[in-house]
């Protein structure tokens, strides 16, 4: 049957055609979906892992064990699961192992704009990369095939446009693959008379993943009826195929290592050839490494964000495209902001009015307090960065100066907790904000340990975060209410001259959560009692616009109250029904 | 049959783009295209500007429109009908509603909210308007601005109501269902009348 399906959903649905029994990850745009896919079939064992490390942990456990195992996450989360990833290679897998990696070429949600193909060619790791979600499902599949081929972990790499696009897919049927578990100490423990032996073999596979990508069917030749070549992979395909329909390409699947002979002999017959790839020049760098020399790349493609087949048009041919219509005035800009009713608001409301601070912040829904109005936050780095930082300027700062963290549950548990041992250890001074929302808000209000639920909604076993911090040895651990703005200034404020490690736990629900969500009537201005002082307009909601008078959408606002709250002549109520 | 469709769905983060491009999918799947939709997850969805790219054709490639390349712009709100305007192709049709959400800066009044209506037709692109207010009251409902637009579009495309339908009928839930028929049928009951252009 034909469908519509997303590029992730696909890459679940291959994984569940190919008999994978183990999928974990821990979420990150563009790659959730395809864990919350798989979650719906009863036949895997699926789970949201803290961090990525673990995660890939977990699946190349039960691959090692003898039953195929799939690992998701972006492409940041490689970095932090690059640890086992490496030596990994070095073990190899026992069932297949596919770690599914989406990179996000343009930075829709994401810190930075690193391409995984490097870290991959680092682990000596081959690379597979659809194009659509048929291929997502075909490639996934094959991927675990060839993981066990050649005794590998395969990196499945996708791009947000590959990831995020519904295109037709067929699918298949599940069926199960199963592998006995033999101890091998020569092949799994990786000291150092073992790894030697075993460094080999990776050296050799590598030898023989080039001969087989010579020949797999997921690279290929497409000719054409015009004089152009491309040597092209992932979306890009799509966007040469649109720009030049006419033009021969060798489009390519398997994407390291690359297929030698098949390059050379396709570059050979053109004068010149395009290599069109989004982000770093992978391919480009590689073929050039052959002694090839009559291919374009960088010089006239960027590195940086994503392509389109215009773009790749208008370098190509160096014209300008023809736009017919253009707004003359510059547009009011729609940066993402805090949700009406998000209890962060009611933390960066606050931290907004601490005097003398340096406000290390950390990545999730929280980091839009560093943009106005609340420009309440100095840094915002990689998950778990914050405290360390913290941390690292109380050792270096004047005393005046106060030092505070904030960080998501979800993030601190990612890898917060670490940094906070080693603020308690080091002696710090330091106050932590952990904004608790009961969820993993950003990419789509995900499970964690925390929140007493797993990826199935089962209820589980929760973690008391500030049960945590008192073994952990922090000075003081408290929990506030983060819409009592006034009161929680002052509370800061007193914390934040006492010496030690200070956690305050923030706790309020995700106010788009189905789980904790109260439906409750908006609150309205009375315009008889407003005075026009816009205080409330400060909060900086999207509930509220400015008439005559501050306005509230009935809609857009959750009633979180924090309005009312500051309104001092009392002119914000509840509608009562 | 219309050769192909290339779509941009513009609104604000929670506006329900991604269902709407669902529905728009499956119809021209159903009808015999093939199809690309090209969706926003994540960060942006926090209430800022988003685009959802639907295509139908023979054989679609990219899943992205390009620039002067988009025969419409359908937008749930009237300033990000503006925001993208420059994806339109030569005569290409903006459909919007007058819903407004105002930005923050507009908020804390750093900038002006623009004046959608006249800026569309000083510059000449063909457009609906669909005024959304009245009829969202009529329904006691604000949450199906986008099934009325729906019903609105599914005019221009040439495919049979009850393609539309169904492919409403496969993604809404039961309990939503009755309320977001009767909101395509009132987007089906909007007069097709495009504003006047200033010549
Ligand atoms: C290593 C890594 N993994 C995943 C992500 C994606 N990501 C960004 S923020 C976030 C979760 C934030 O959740 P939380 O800390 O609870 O804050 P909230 O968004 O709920 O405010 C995730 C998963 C990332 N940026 N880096």
């Amino acid at each position: 049957m034909k469908r519509l399906m997303l590029g992730n959903h696909a890459i679940a649905r291959g994984c569940f055609d190919a008999g994978v029994r183990v999928a974990t990850a821990y979420p990150g745009t563009p790659s959730t979906e395809i864990t919350e896919y798989i979650s719906q079939y009863d036949e895997i064992y699926s789970e949201w892992a803290p961090n990525e490390k673990v995660a890939l942990e977990v699946a190349l456990g039960a691959a090692i064990f003898g039953k195929r195992a799939l690992c998701s996450m972006k492409h940041v989360g490689l970095n932090v699961a690059s640890d086992p990833l490496f030596t990994a290679s070095y073990t190899g897998i026992n069932a297949g192992l596919v770690v599914a990696v989406a990179d996000d070429p343009g930075m829709h949600s994401s810190q930075n704009e690193q391409d995984t193909r490097n870290i991959a060619k680092a682990a000596k790791i081959p690379v597979l990369e659809p194009s659509d979600s048929q291929e997502c499902l075909d490639f996934a599949r094959r991927g675990f095939e060839i993981s066990e081929m050649f005794d590998t972990p395969v990196v499945l790499r996708s791009t947000t446009r590959v990831s995020h696009s519904q295109s037709i897919v067929e699918i298949d049927e599940r069926k199960e693959v199963d592998f006995e578990y033999k101890k091998d100490v020569e092949k799994y423990v990786m000291m150092p008379a073992m790894a030697r032996k075993r460094h080999e073999i990776v050296e050799e596979r590598e030898k023989r993943l080039r001969e087989f990508a010579e020949t797999v069917e997921l690279n290929r030749i497409e000719e054409g009826t015009s004089n152009m070549a491309f040597i092209t992979s992932g979306i890009s395909y799509q966007y040469v195929k649109e720009a030049y329909p006419d033009a021969c390409i060798l489009k390519l699947g398997m994407v390291y290592p690359l297929p030698e002979k098949l390059v050379r002999g396709f570059c050979g017959r053109f004068e010149k050839v395009y290599v069109v790839e989004e982000l770093d020049p992978f391919l480009e760098e590689n073929i050039k490494v052959m002694g090839v020399n009559n291919i374009i790349g960088k010089e006239i493609f960027k590195r940086t964000g994503e392509y389109s087949p215009s773009f790749i048009k208008t370098s190509i041919e160096k014209c300008k495209l023809e736009i017919p219509y253009r707004v003359d005035e510059e547009l009011p800009a729609r940066p993402p902001v805090l949700c009406p009713g998000c209890p962060h608001r009611g933390v960066f409301y606050s931290l907004r009015r601490i005097k003398n601070a340096v406000i290390t912040g950390d990545i999730g829904c929280y980091t839009l307090g560093a943009l106005p109005p609340f420009n309440a936050m100095d840094t915002c780095i990689c998950m778990g960065a914050s405290i360390g930082m913290a941390h690292g300027i109380s050792k270096v700062s004047d005393p005046s100066i106060k030092t505070i963290a904030v960080i998501g549950d979800s993030t601190f548990i990612h890898s917060g907790i670490t940094g906070l041992i080693d603020a308690v250890y080091n002696k710090s001074n330091i106050l932590i904000l952990i904004l608790d929302n009961i969820t993993t808000g950003m990419t789509g209000h995900q499970d964690h340990p925390a929140t007493g639920y797993n990826i199935k909604g089962e209820e589980t076993r929760q973690l008391d975060i500030a049960k945590l911090c008192r073994s952990i040895g922090c000075d003081v651990v408290e929990e506030i209410d983060p819409y009592r703005i006034n009161e929680n200034i002052k509370r800061i404020n007193d914390l934040l001259e006492i010496p030690g490690v200070k956690v305050v736990i923030a706790k309020a629900p995700c106010k788009l959560h189905r789980r904790y969500n109260t439906t409750l009537p908006g609150r309205y201005v009375d315009p008889d009692k407003c005075k026009n002082c816009k205080v409330c307009l400060t909060l900086g909601c999207p509930a509220m616009s400015y008439r005559e008078i501050p306005d509230i959408d009935p809609n857009l606002c959750a009633s979180c109250g924090m309005c009312e709250s500051l309104c001092k002549f009392g002119a914000i109520s509840m509608i009562k029904e | 049959m219309k050769e192909s469709f290339d779509i941009l769905i513009v609104g604000v983060g929670g506006q329900g783009n991604i269902l709407f491009s669902k529905i728009l999918g499956e119809a021209f799947l159903n009808e015999g295209y093939d199809v690309k939709v090209s969706e926003v997850h994540g960060m942006a969805q926090r209430g800022g500007s988003v685009v959802t790219f639907v295509r139908a054709g023979e054989k679609v490639y990219s899943p992205l429109v390009d620039k002067a390349q988009a025969d419409y712009i359908i937008a749930f709100e009237k300033l990000e009908a503006l925001r993208w305007l420059e994806y339109l192709k030569k005569d290409g049709i903006v459909i919007y509603s007058d819903y407004e959400i105002p930005p923050m800066s507009v908020i804390s009044g750093k900038s002006r909210y623009p004046d959608v209506d006249s800026i569309l037709k000083d510059i000449g692109v063909r457009h609906y308007k669909i005024e959304i207010s009245s009829l969202l009251m009529e329904l006691k409902n604000p949450r199906v601005q986008n099934t009325i637009m729906l019903g609105f579009f599914s005019k221009l495309t040439g495919i049979e109501k009850q393609v539309w339908e169904r492919a409403i009928e496969n993604n809404i839930r039961a309990k939503l269902l009755d309320i977001n028929l009767r909101a395509f049928e009132m987007g089906r009951d909007i007069e097709l009348k495009e504003e006047e252009l200033k010549v």
